[in-house]
């Protein structure tokens, strides 16, 4: 069928199959919503280790800091993982970077191939948001986490979480929180399997380590 | 390459077959008792699980009551953030236009996401033919595709192989399509993703087209969801100049906020995880990220005259969790490929016959191949009433009735095959109409029941008892022990 009658076609179709159900304007103020908002009351302090304890329960390794320490643990987490050379969107805060003597790091520009990129052993970003009960972080492509290619194609990703701030406890207060119109990419632990016999096993196609660091505010306790 | 379904033998021979593999009822047992564990787990975190449920089901039947304006409204919307939208009634539809679009980029090669729909309708062997080589890259799929086998589950199309059958299929096959497995591959899961990402990883830098499915489909925003484990699926969307996604139009939901129903229930219901590893929107393309160009192709294949089945519409509510495979004592035994198509297990014993029709002896045999035990509708997160759908299909099948194909109304015969039951059903009618005549009958059957064989003769009869178990008629009938009981001396104190 061409384009056109093909889609008079479905919507016929749709419309034949609803006869039984006489048309009216689609109020979706209408469906029940007496799920929780958040399955617990959490202060800001409990959130943020529930966050820690369900990124690591999915094998993510969480590292917890603040604001004056924070370039001694990306300087030493990419120590630990051998980086050589490390890949940061354009927004990244110079001084994250201040302690990182001996590692080359590639500033991208929206210019670095998936080629360049698989050579490049660590990536380093911030995130739009952290959700506590699932463990998760949300990337939306802002300045200082760039293009959803450089989080994807190198072998580990350093991700930095300022908390309070950037931590939420549940799903249903995630989403007012994001765009739609920006690309989201949602991270809960690093890449994995179980496909194969349902034994899970970390690092398929996406970055086979994940290290999160949360940053507490300067008076904070760690 | 495998995936054609036609003139696959009905459930009953398939079953029949599969059951007797000792390694394939191995592999399920261990891998369906797994995740059906986890699952309970992971379900128990959630205190408002009911209500999410309740949430859930309710979205999806909001949507396919007023779909016709929700798919008007997805169209604007991704029309309006840069995509282009086709629409296929049907099969052919849908690879031809998939063809044609990748045909326009000039390349012969594409990556694809794990998907249903495109499994559906046949795709790869589609493109094959019009010289496209078509990548699978989830693992489950690539094991599945290098082994030129069937996926046998929805979540986890190679479940049916266990890690010696993979690495022998990655030894044997990888080289001819692409870098070959390392000859010191062992057997260890970690080795084999290893493998699978080496090999998988040169075709992902080179590859300029991508073919996706979606999970979700937002309405109001136009934005694409796709949820995965691997990071397969964040490559292909990606990296590619190139994206076409294939949604059944099903998959549609109102409203941004909806998500928060179904990232709730998805990844609990399928993987047993409180969230999968990686979840990806996109809404059009983006200036300067991911593909420059995306082709929504939004599928019918069978979903309205699914949707004019006032009882059968509520299959479409289907998320495509696999929660009820796991949990049928049916699906465990004899595995997906007994139900000779993409989607096996309690949904696949609904969807199919309802996409396909019943025409084949394979897809009427599909509403018999359950116990009618309700564990999948107990563990469904959108509350599909598959028992309820299953007899009522058992009914349209064995007596006929309104049907709707291709769009058109129609009445359907009979099927064939069904007489024994027909009758019996009229006798028993009869019988129960008749209490004398009804007496009379049991006192024979339990005098006589030293002399019941184990199987009824005749050809149709032994068909039916060949899977199963005649009971075993008591000695007597419950109206004789009850009128020759003992007195209860509790009844005579009071």
């Amino acid at each position: 069928m061409t384009a056109n009658t093909s889609r008079d076609e479905v919507l016929r179709r749709v419309r034949q199959a609803l006869g039984d159900r006489p048309g009216s304007t689609p109020d979706p103020g209408t469906i029940p919503r007496t799920y929780l908002t958040t399955h617990a009351d959490r202060t800001p302090e409990q959130s943020a280790d529930l966050l820690a304890d369900n990124l690591a329960d999915y094998r993510a390794h969480v590292h917890r800091t603040h604001a004056a320490g924070l370039p001694a643990t990306i300087a030493h987490l990419l120590a630990d993982h051998g980086t050589r050379n490390a890949v940061v969107p354009p927004g990244v805060p110079a001084d994250w970077l201040s302690a990182t003597a001996g590692v080359e790091i590639h500033h991208d520009h929206g210019e670095l191939t998936a080629r360049t990129l698989d050579t490049v052993d660590t990536v380093i970003t911030g995130c739009a948001l952290a959700i506590a009960e699932t463990g998760t972080i949300v990337l939306d492509t802002s300045p200082d986490q760039g293009r959803r290619i450089l989080t994807l194609v190198p072998d580990h990703h350093i991700c930095v979480v300022n908390t309070p701030d950037q931590v939420v406890d549940s799903l249903p207060q995630a989403l007012p929180r994001l765009t739609p119109a920006h690309p989201l990419t949602w991270i809960s632990g690093p890449s994995a399997t179980s496909d194969i016999e349902l034994d899970r096993v970390e690092g398929v196609h996406g970055p086979r380590t994940l290290d999160v660091i949360l940053v507490g505010p300067p008076s904070g306790p760690r | 390459m495998s995936g054609t379904y036609l003139g696959l033998p009905a459930f009953p021979q398939a079953a029949r077959l599969s059951t007797r593999d000792e390694q394939l009822r191995a592999n399920l047992r261990h891998a369906t008792h797994t995740i059906r564990a986890k699952r309970a787990t992971a379900i128990a975190e959630l205190s408002d699980w009911p209500e999410l449920r309740a949430a859930g089901t309710a979205i999806k039947d909001h949507t396919l009551h007023h779909l016709d304006h929700y798919l008007e409204q997805l169209e604007t919307a991704v029309t309006a953030a840069g995509g282009t939208v086709h629409w296929a009634i049907d099969a052919d539809d849908a690879n031809r236009i998939v063809t044609d679009l990748i045909h326009a980029t000039g390349e012969t090669e594409v990556v694809k996401v794990k998907s249903m729909a495109t499994q559906e309708i046949g795709l790869n062997e589609a493109l094959a033919e019009a010289g496209i080589n078509a990548y699978e890259t989830d693992l489950a799929e690539l094991i599945v595709q290098l082994g030129n086998d069937r996926p046998s589950h929805i979540l986890v199309p190679a479940i049916h192989k266990n890690r010696t059958e993979i690495r022998d299929i990655f030894h044997t096959h990888m080289a001819a399509w692409g870098r070959p497995a390392p000859d010191d591959l062992t057997d260890e899961p970690r080795d084999l993703a290893e493998a699978a990402r080496l090999h998988l990883r040169e075709k992902f830098l080179r590859a300029k087209v991508a073919v996706s499915g979606a999970n979700f489909m937002i309405a109001e925003t136009g934005t694409m969801v796709v949820l995965e484990s691997e990071g397969n699926g964040r490559m292909c969307l990606t990296l590619p100049e190139t994206l076409i996604s294939v949604v059944g139009i099903e998959k549609t939901i109102p409203t941004w906020r909806d998500l928060e129903v179904f990232l709730q229930t998805l990844p609990r219901s399928s993987t047993a995880e409180r969230m999968n590893p990686y979840t990806t929107t996109w809404t059009g393309t983006t200036h300067g990220d991911g593909p420059r160009t995306f082709h929504l192709v939004l599928l019918d294949n069978g979903r309205t005259d699914t949707l004019a089945d006032t009882t059968g519409r509520q299959t479409l509510r289907c998320i495509r969790c696999s929660a009820c495979l796991n949990v049928c004592p049916v699906y465990e035994r004899a595995g997906g490929h007994a139900y000779g198509s993409p989607y096996p297990g309690p949904i696949g014993a609904i969807l199919t016959p309802q996409l396909r029709g019943t025409t084949t002896a394979l897809d009427a045999s599909l509403p018999y191949a359950s116990t009618l035990c309700g564990a999948c509708y107990d563990v469904c997160p959108v509350a599909i009433d598959i028992p309820e759908v299953l007899v009522h299909l058992r009914e349209r099948i064995a007596q006929g009735g309104p049907t709707t194909r291709h769009g058109t109304k129609a009445t359907i015969k009979p099927a064939k095959g069904h007489a024994t039951e027909r009758a019996a059903m009229r006798a028993a009618a009869w019988t129960l109409d008749h209490p004398a005549a009804w007496t009379a009958t049991q006192r024979l059957a339990t005098r006589t029941r030293a002399l019941h064989p184990r199987r009824v003769p005749g050809r149709t009869a032994s068909a039916w008892t060949a899977t199963r178990d005649l009971p075993t008629v008591p000695a007597r009938t419950f109206r004789d022990w009850w009128q020759h009981r003992e007195p209860d001396p509790k009844d005579s104190q009071q």
